[in-house]
């Protein structure tokens, strides 16, 4: 397979799975503002938005405030945010044109539909319904990629690349959207483990669709080390490190075995598989769930580095 | 300018027989489920993304060309004459390159003017003397034809450096079985389906000796802003090959490579959809970003083939068209099976002259302008366009051809006021590999819109039909 074409691939699923994401991490904000506050606190859900997407410095050259309008803007609509979802699914469509011979008739219908659909929403006079359409609208066009991938590629090296793309991105956005509202939002004055505390973890989880995951992996009230316990090291959980780790280990290895050989990337996810694989819930929060996951994302980003280098390129 | 030849309507009002089944379907159907079946393929067309563009328009990188619901038939005898003349074709214009790049026996014979050779700017001095893999330069040709009357087909335009269109003709039989298939069951349709077949058999037996038995072919884009990329990457899926563009492809010792996922690996043949000036920024244009450095020398080395070859074009411009009667009886012995339009060269004085005083009933076209642009069709045009291109012939003779204004035959197309005849051309596509010529049976029809138009090119507002050839 040509390098672009597997480049192509492996963003194309990356930018569909960022648009998702970051319609979730919207989605999830604008449930926690309706949350009833404690008198004089002030949380800024709409700044741990932007935190959580990981473009605060972006973000803070175009506007001065966070608040629902700016950060809605910019998330979902900015020309200037080259990670804003419209811009996710934009460049997806490029990528997707330059290797329309290696997708599907159902992906590309799916990614140039989306394309299409997406038009139809104008960032400016958006109603507060039609923002939870357009939201619904992304997410419906990431799962109709995802699905459509799923049922209708072929099992090779193009299927193992867009795998590769959006496990990354996955993994990502999973430690980011843990890390932030760990340390973010909760109210310095807020008791851990009180009503405020259980609403933001419940919406962590709604930002993943978990929530009811949850109740069926638990079986017992939301607590902060069961969440954490779910989306780092649960492996049935789909959006998990592990789960993450587990998927992108063994499309790595088809690569290695479909071409007959092996390198870096490979010898790096296996590394961080046995890494979560040992690791337990009180390992990690003794040593502190913040630098845990900030060595995660650092790791993350050298796997892709090197899945770049060795395939892209 | 007598009533065109109607391909469905006699001219006494009666069905040709061919169109009997279609002629009462129309009857039966209603415009309006026409208008919806038209609604549905247009938005078939948009979602597959078949879209194209228009080169100075801002706005419209991405456009659809209009396409038309009601099928044009042919009958099976009528086919195989066309057929056979596309073939001649064909030969003679490999036979006439081989020739201006080699002996150039044809000027010695004094059969065409030298400067028809060497003052042409698509004649490719790099080329001279440079065997081309099994001595084939045009693999795909693309032979543009009308039709006057029943049995009078004209040759209008050969077009043999890179020609397009054969998606649309292939997207436009599946959309019109999508849509109609009832009236396919009434028809014994011959397939369509079977030229990307054709195109890589073609393809593959022209690759260089030197190749493997099986050989690697790629298809050589521009990029995804070309106008024709969906084509490109439409007939690359359905070859099987790399859609490759310039980076994609390295020349190390005089091999040509892709870059892959598993390391550089070789490619026999290109079928290039790159004109010859961006191919290779060290041959040709060196500012070139869209070619690959090395490929001229690689090329010469006889370690790749490219096809069409390079300097193709000195075949296909409107002076040499208004040779190739001449030029078929020179190479072949034979006579043309297909008409030429009959040809005012603007560059000698009598047929300047004549072309002058006849102006308002001629069309006049750029000898090397294409895509309807440049055109004067005179008895459509109005006073103010005549003199100006009297004006444009006065000045420069030798860039400008003229010939009379054929009745183009009219199809019945499904316009704003209901089912009326429409001006139709056809481009059938003719392969010619190292065993033998393909053609498959039809081509594209194009079809100008416009009431009383004879432009169909899609830049000009033309849009496409699906094209029947009949089994016997």
């Amino acid at each position: 397979m040509l390098s672009r074409t597997a480049s192509n691939l492996y963003w194309l699923s990356r930018n569909m799975e960022r648009a998702e994401c970051l319609a979730r991490i919207l989605d999830a904000t604008s449930r926690l503002t309706s949350l009833p506050q404690a008198e004089g606190e002030t949380t800024n859900e709409w700044n741990s938005a932007i935190a959580t997407a990981a473009c605060m410095q972006s973000f803070k050259v175009n506007y001065e405030e966070a608040n629902e309008q700016s950060v809605i803007e910019f998330l979902a609509f900015s020309p200037y945010n080259p990670a804003s979802i419209r811009n996710c699914l934009e460049t997806a469509r490029q990528n997707a044109r330059a290797v329309r011979t290696a997708l599907t008739v159902e992906m590309w219908d799916a990614i140039n539909g989306a394309w299409h659909e997406l038009k139809k929403f104008n960032g400016k006079q958006l109603s507060h319904d039609d923002f939870t359409r357009f939201l619904s609208f992304v997410k419906q066009a990431s799962l109709a990629y995802d699905g459509s991938a799923y049922r209708t590629m072929l099992r090779n090296d193009a299927y193992w690349f867009s795998r590769l793309g959006i496990l990354i991105e996955r993994a990502d956005a999973t430690a980011r959207i843990l890390d932030v509202k760990y340390h973010v939002l909760l109210p310095e004055k807020e008791r851990v483990g009180g009503p405020l505390d259980y609403f933001q973890w419940a919406s962590i989880l709604r930002s993943v669709s978990a929530l009811t995951s949850y109740y069926w992996v638990y079986q017992e009230s939301v607590k902060p080390w069961l969440v954490a316990d779910l989306l780092i090291l649960n492996r049935q959980m789909p959006r998990s490190l592990a789960s993450c780790y587990e998927n992108l280990s063994r499309y790595l290895d088809d690569l290695a075995q479909f071409y007959g050989r092996q390198g870096n990337s490979q010898r790096l996810a296996r590394a961080m598989l046995t890494k979560l694989s040992n690791a337990t819930m009180e390992d990690i929060f003794q040593a502190g769930l913040h630098e845990f996951i900030g060595s995660f994302i650092a790791d993350n980003n050298r796997l892709g580095a090197a899945i770049a280098e060795q395939y892209l390129t | 300018m007598t009533a065109a030849f109607d391909e469905m309507r006699a001219s006494d009002g009666s069905i040709r027989p061919a169109y009997a089944k279609l002629a009462q379907w129309l009857d039966r159907v209603p415009a309006d489920v026409l208008a919806y079946r038209r609604r549905e393929a247009e938005f078939i067309f948009r979602r597959m993304g078949i879209t194209f563009a228009v080169y100075g328009e801002a706005e419209a990188t991405e456009r659809l060309i209009p396409f038309d619901i009601i099928p044009r038939i042919l009958t099976a005898d009528e086919w195989t004459r066309l057929a056979k003349g596309l073939e001649q074709r064909i030969k003679a214009l490999n036979a006439y390159l081989s020739d201006i790049y080699s002996k150039r026996e044809i000027l010695r014979a004094g059969i065409v003017p030298d400067d028809l050779v060497f003052r042409n700017p698509a004649f490719r001095p790099e080329m001279n003397g440079k065997p081309v893999p099994h001595n084939i330069y045009v693999q795909i040709a693309g032979i543009d034809v009308v039709r006057t009357e029943a049995d009078t087909f004209y040759v209008l335009e050969d077009n043999t450096r890179v020609p397009s269109g054969v998606s649309y003709m292939l997207e436009n039989r599946e959309i019109m079985l999508r849509l109609f298939p009832e009236l396919f069951s009434g028809h014994r349709v011959a397939p369509v389906e079977t030229y990307t077949d054709d195109l890589l058999a073609t393809l593959k037996s022209v690759a260089p000796a030197s190749a493997p038995g099986d050989p690697t072919v790629v298809l050589l884009t521009p990029g995804i802003y070309n106008s024709a990329y969906f084509e490109h990457s439409f007939l690359a899926d359905k070859l099987g090959v790399e859609l490759v563009e310039g980076r994609d492809l390295l020349v190390k010792s005089n091999v040509v490579y892709m870059r892959t996922t598993e390391g550089p690996k070789r490619v026999d043949v290109i079928y290039r959809r790159v004109d010859d000036d961006f191919l290779d920024p060290l041959a040709f244009r060196p500012d070139s970003m869209l070619g690959v450095p090395g490929l001229m020398t690689a090329y010469h080395a006889g370690n790749v083939t490219l096809s069409n070859a390079v300097g193709t074009g000195a075949a296909d411009d409107k002076a040499v068209y208004s040779y190739m009667p001449e030029i078929v009886k020179f190479y072949l012995g034979e006579e043309p099976l297909l008409k030429n339009v009959p040809t005012w060269r603007c560059r000698e004085e009598a047929h300047l002259k004549e072309v002058l005083d006849r102006l308002p009933e001629l069309v006049v076209k750029e000898t090397h302008g294409s895509g309807g642009y440049g055109m004067l069709v005179g008895p459509m045009a109005d006073k103010k366009t005549i003199e100006t291109f009297r004006a444009k012939l006065k000045h420069s003779p030798a860039d400008f051809i003229a010939q009379p204004t054929l009745a183009l035959s009219t199809c019945p197309t499904f316009v704003e006021e209901g089912v009326a005849p429409r001006h139709v051309d056809l481009r059938p596509f003719v392969l010619y590999g190292r065993d033998r010529v393909r053609i498959v049976p039809g081509g594209l029809t194009r079809v100008a819109l416009k009431n009383g138009s004879l432009v169909v090119n899609s830049s000009q507002g033309g849009g496409t039909k699906d094209t029947w050839v009949l089994d016997r």
